[in-house]
C-alpha cells in the first residue's frame, strides 16, 4: 500500500498507524502524527487504520522562535 | 515575580532556539541570558536523519521550560492541530499561538488567532498568543481565555524595536495586569530596555541574540538591558519637558560679569 509520509510516497504492509511507523523506521522516536491533517494521540496509533494515499505527517522537535 | 499561568517565571528574557550558529553556542547563550524559558517548534522528522530527536535530547539538557509555538501556521486549523501535536510531544500545555496573515510581515491573522485561542483554551491549553497592539483583538484574546498575551513589537526577525509606541503603551494602560509580552522585533537591548521601561513584563528574543557576531556576549547583553529596564520602570521615570530645566540650583549663581 502507498501511503505520503511527509509529503514522499512510501510503501507499507502496515494496515494501522503504530505498526506503519515501526516500518517506516520511526520506532521509539518521540513523534507526533497526523493522519490527513488530523491529530492522531500515541494511544490512539494502534486503533488507527491507514488505508491507500493517506496523508501522514510525522513531526519532531525543532528549533523556533 | 511575574507569574504566567500559575508558574513563577525566575527571569523576563525568554529565548528563541532558532538560526544560532551552533548548538553549543545555543547553549552558552541560554546559560549566560539566565533565561528560564525557551521557545521550539515541530518540523517534519525524517526517520534516517532523526534530526529532532538529537534536538530534544539538547533542549531537555538545557534545564529550562519549553514553549512550543506553531510557527508556520496560516490556518485556525493547522495551528490547532500543530498545538496539539506539541503538546503531546513537549508534555505541556503551554503553546505560543501564531497564526500568520501576511508572509511578508509576519503580521498575525488576528481574527484567526482568537478563533484558534477559543479552541485550544478550551481543550485545556495554556495560550500565548503572538498578537498586535490592536486593543479590540487584545481583549476577545483574553476573553477567548488566554491570561498573556504577546505583542509584536515589529515583524518578527525585523530587528526594528518598538514601531508603534503609542499603541504599545495604551495596551499596557488598558490591561495593567495581565502579562505582557513583548514577542519580535527587538534588535538591540536598547529595545528591551524601552520594552521594560514601558512596563512590559518580558521579552522574547531570538533573531537579535542568534544573529549576533557574538550571540553569547549579547545574550549576556540583552540579560543586563531587561533587568536595568525593568529597574527603571519600578524606580518611576521623569516625565520628559518640551524646555531645559538646569539641574544645577540657580540660586547662589555667582555674578561675574
Amino acid at each position: 500500500m502507498k501511503i505520503l509520509v511527509n509529503g514522499t510516497l512510501c510503501d507499507t504492509t502496515a494496515t494501522d498507524l503504530a505498526a506503519a511507523l515501526k516500518d517506516l523506521g520511526y520506532g521509539g522516536s518521540t513523534v507526533a502524527t497526523a493522519v490527513n491533517g488530523e491529530f492522531i494521540p500515541v494511544s490512539l496509533r494502534p486503533d488507527s487504520p491507514l488505508a491507500e494515499g493517506d496523508r501522514l505527517e510525522v513531526l519532531a522537535p525543532m528549533q523556533g522562535g | 515575580m511575574l507569574s504566567v499561568y500559575g508558574t513563577e517565571l525566575r527571569s523576563r528574557l525568554m529565548l528563541g532556539t532558532s538560526r544560532y550558529p551552533s548548538p553549543a553556542v545555543l547553549a552558552e547563550a541560554v546559560k549566560v541570558s539566565g533565561a528560564g524559558i525557551v521557545t521550539v517548534s515541530l518540523r517534519r522528522e525524517s526517520s534516517g536523519e532523526r534530526a529532532g530527536q538529537a534536538f530534544w535530547s539538547f533542549v531537555r539538557d538545557l534545564g529550562v521550560r519549553v514553549l512550543p509555538n506553531t510557527a508556520g501556521c496560516h490556518s485556525v486549523k493547522e495551528a490547532v492541530t500543530t498545538a496539539q501535536m506539541a503538546r503531546e510531544v513537549f508534555g505541556t500545555s503551554w503553546i505560543k499561538l501564531e497564526v500568520i496573515g501576511e508572509d511578508d510581515t509576519l503580521q498575525p491573522d488576528v481574527f484567526g488567532l482568537v478563533e484558534a485561542a477559543r479552541i485550544l483554551a478550551n481543550e485545556g491549553f495554556e495560550v500565548f498568543p503572538y498578537t498586535t497592539e490592536d486593543l479590540v483583538v487584545a481583549d476577545k484574546l483574553l476573553a477567548a481565555g488566554c491570561r498573556v498575551l504577546m505583542p509584536w513589537g515589529a515583524p518578527i526577525g525585523s530587528g526594528r524595536g518598538l514601531n508603534n509606541l503609542f499603541g504599545l503603551k495604551a495596551l499596557r494602560a488598558h490591561f495593567p495586569d495581565v502579562p505582557l509580552v513583548i514577542d519580535a522585533g527587538i534588535g538591540v537591548p536598547s529595545h528591551a530596555a524601552q520594552a521594560m521601561e514601558l512596563g512590559f513584563d518580558a521579552v522574547l528574543i531570538n533573531t537579535a541574540v542568534a544573529q549576533a557576531a557574538n550571540p553569547v556576549l549579547m545574550a549576556e547583553a540583552f540579560a543586563r538591558a531587561v533587568e536595568a529596564g525593568r529597574a527603571a520602570r519600578k524606580a518611576g521615570p521623569m516625565e520628559p519637558r518640551d524646555l531645559a530645566v538646569p539641574s544645577t540650583p540657580v540660586i547662589g549663581t555667582a555674578m561675574l560679569r
